[in-house]
């Protein structure tokens, strides 16, 4: 096997993927604006992203915060600093964790989900029965899911949020010795309208990333079940790891702007 | 290559399309008359599927140019591929049906989604073309999960005449059932169509289904047309190809590929 033709070949292969990758997510968007909107699918859709990824979200976030709390004790009380504790879970939370974790775990659930969907739906032609009944599969099957992960994803991290900050003040009352209202009053204290604003800008882009992911694999999938399958799997892994690269830029980005 | 304009209801001309380095439509030329039944017979994986996606623009051929009714319809996009589509009506080959909606919201689809009936009137033409497939109102209101492959088929049936298209598709509309469901399908199909005007492309290679419901039979080989003519020449054809795709014999100048 000659190495030059591997390499090109693996390079084209990715430069077609990238290409493919573009062109659907320009379908995707450029729809957004033009009618129809399919509102009652987008309702359906909230109901699935959102409201159903609530318990996971939320649960997540309680042991992520409370964790996190113990860990900076550990930490912050070899410079007698537990004093920060609440400030450091707060920034933790709002800014990286809530968004970071609300958006793997619905990653998980969502992309997943609408990934074994649309494939299914593609190997049994429903999307081609779409077509053919003159109605646009994006418009009707993309253009919902990208706006109900893009409005959901924002409400389930300032609920993370809430929820992992709590949880840090679980463990530190609990565990740790803090005063309840010590603890909140510094929390109430220390919050500022950019930590949470900045989780949020994140929360938005996860949610495009995770529909946007679950979408694209579910309508190139071939093959039957087992096209399905690693459609379902590769949509899981790129929207995680997409989303975990694009929260590192952001992050790069809003401490350049010092926001 | 300035050609004269085509007249035909559907046309297709030197189309072709691969998939990587397999060649599936190799400059096919296909002519559909208004108002007839037209099936293409060939073997499996020999690119029957592929030329009807081509025409739907479902897959984009990659030279050649399609016609329907005069008009090239090979690259448009937006809204006049839209209302070119409308004039279509497909019957898949798994029915195709949308799982999570109820039966008679599968037959009304087209006409809500795609061509903005109220719901209410939508309603009624579906148990109306349910009824048409032999298919009472208690069947609407289940999900098509429930439903055997036989009556799937008939609903995917009375979807396709939903919105009595022009020209509808039927892609193996026998393949899968026992031979007295075919022969219903068949039948459904005749009774449908005939007399309606509409214009028809099968591909199958169900002869017995063939022989029924065409007026005009094409044989696909090697992603070329290579034999074309009525129905009843089909047995005096004089064509070796033909001869050994309606007798069912191995032995002949098609040689099986074993796909690879």
């Amino acid at each position: 096997m000659n190495i030059f033709a591997s390499v090109g070949r693996a390079t084209l292969g990715f430069l077609r993927e990238i290409g493919r990758l573009s062109i659907f997510t320009f379908d995707a968007v450029s729809s957004f604006i033009r009618p129809p909107i399919y509102w009652s699918l987008v309702f359906k859709q909230l109901m699935r992203i959102g409201y159903f990824s609530l318990p996971v979200v939320g649960l997540t976030a309680f042991f992520t915060g409370g964790v996190l709390a113990l860990q900076i004790y550990i930490g912050a009380s070899r410079y007698g600093a537990e004093q920060f504790v609440p400030t450091v879970v707060l920034v933790g939370i709002t800014r990286e964790l809530g968004p970071v974790i609300a958006g793997l775990m619905v990653a998980g659930r969502v992309a997943a989900a609408i990934a074994a969907e649309l494939g299914t739906m593609r190997v049994t032609e429903q999307i081609d029965a779409l077509t053919t009944l003159a109605t646009r599969p994006i418009k009707y099957l993309v253009v919902p899911r990208l706006m109900a992960a893009i409005i959901s994803m924002p409400i389930l991290v300032a609920i993370a949020d809430s929820i992992g900050v709590f949880g840090g003040y679980v463990a530190s009352t609990q565990s740790l010795g803090f005063t309840g209202t010590i603890y909140l009053n510094t929390t109430i204290n220390a919050l500022t309208g950019e930590d949470v604003i900045s989780g949020l800008i994140k929360a938005v882009v996860f949610g495009f990333i995770i529909a946007l992911m679950g979408s694209y694999h579910g309508f190139h999938s071939k093959g039957g079940a087992q096209g399905v399958g690693s459609a379902t799997t590769s949509a899981v892994v790129s929207a995680s790891i997409i989303i975990l690269a694009a929260n590192y830029i952001l992050t790069n980005i809003f401490n350049y702007f010092n926001f | 290559m300035a050609r004269a304009a085509s007249t035909a209801k559907v046309e297709l001309r030197g189309v072709k399309k691969r998939f990587g380095p397999k060649v599936v439509l190799d400059g096919l030329d296909l002519t559909i008359e208004k108002g007839q039944s037209l099936v293409v017979i060939g073997g499996s994986g020999t690119g029957k599927s592929v030329m009807i996606k081509c025409v739907l623009g479902i897959l984009r051929p990659d030279a050649g140019e399609i016609y329907v009714d005069g008009k090239e319809v090979t690259h448009i996009r937006g809204r006049s591929r839209d209302a070119m589509l409308r004039k279509f009506g497909m019957l898949f080959q798994g029915a195709a049906l949308f799982d999570s909606l109820l039966v008679w919201e599968n037959v009304a689809f087209g006409l809500i989604q795609g061509r903005g009936m109220r719901r209410a009137k939508a309603k009624d033409v579906a148990f109306e073309k349910l009824a048409k497939v032999g298919l009472g109102a208690e069947v609407g209101q289940l999900s098509p999960a429930e439903l055997s492959g036989g009556m799937q088929k008939r609903v995917g049936l009375a979807r396709a005449i939903a919105a009595d298209p022009e020209i509808i598709f039927f892609d193996e509309p026998t393949t899968g059932l026992d031979p007295i469901m075919a022969d219903v399908i068949n039948n459904l199909i005749v009774d449908t169509v005939r007399g309606t005007g509409t214009t028809t492309l099968s591909i199958t290679h169900d002869l017995v289904s063939a022989r029924k419901i065409a007026d005009r039979i094409a044989m696909l080989y090697k992603g070329k047309i290579i034999w074309d003519g009525p129905t009843a020449e089909i047995d005096s054809s004089g064509n070796p190809f033909v001869d050994q795709f309606i007798h069912g014999r191995a032995e002949g100048p098609i040689k099986m590929e074993v796909r690879g």
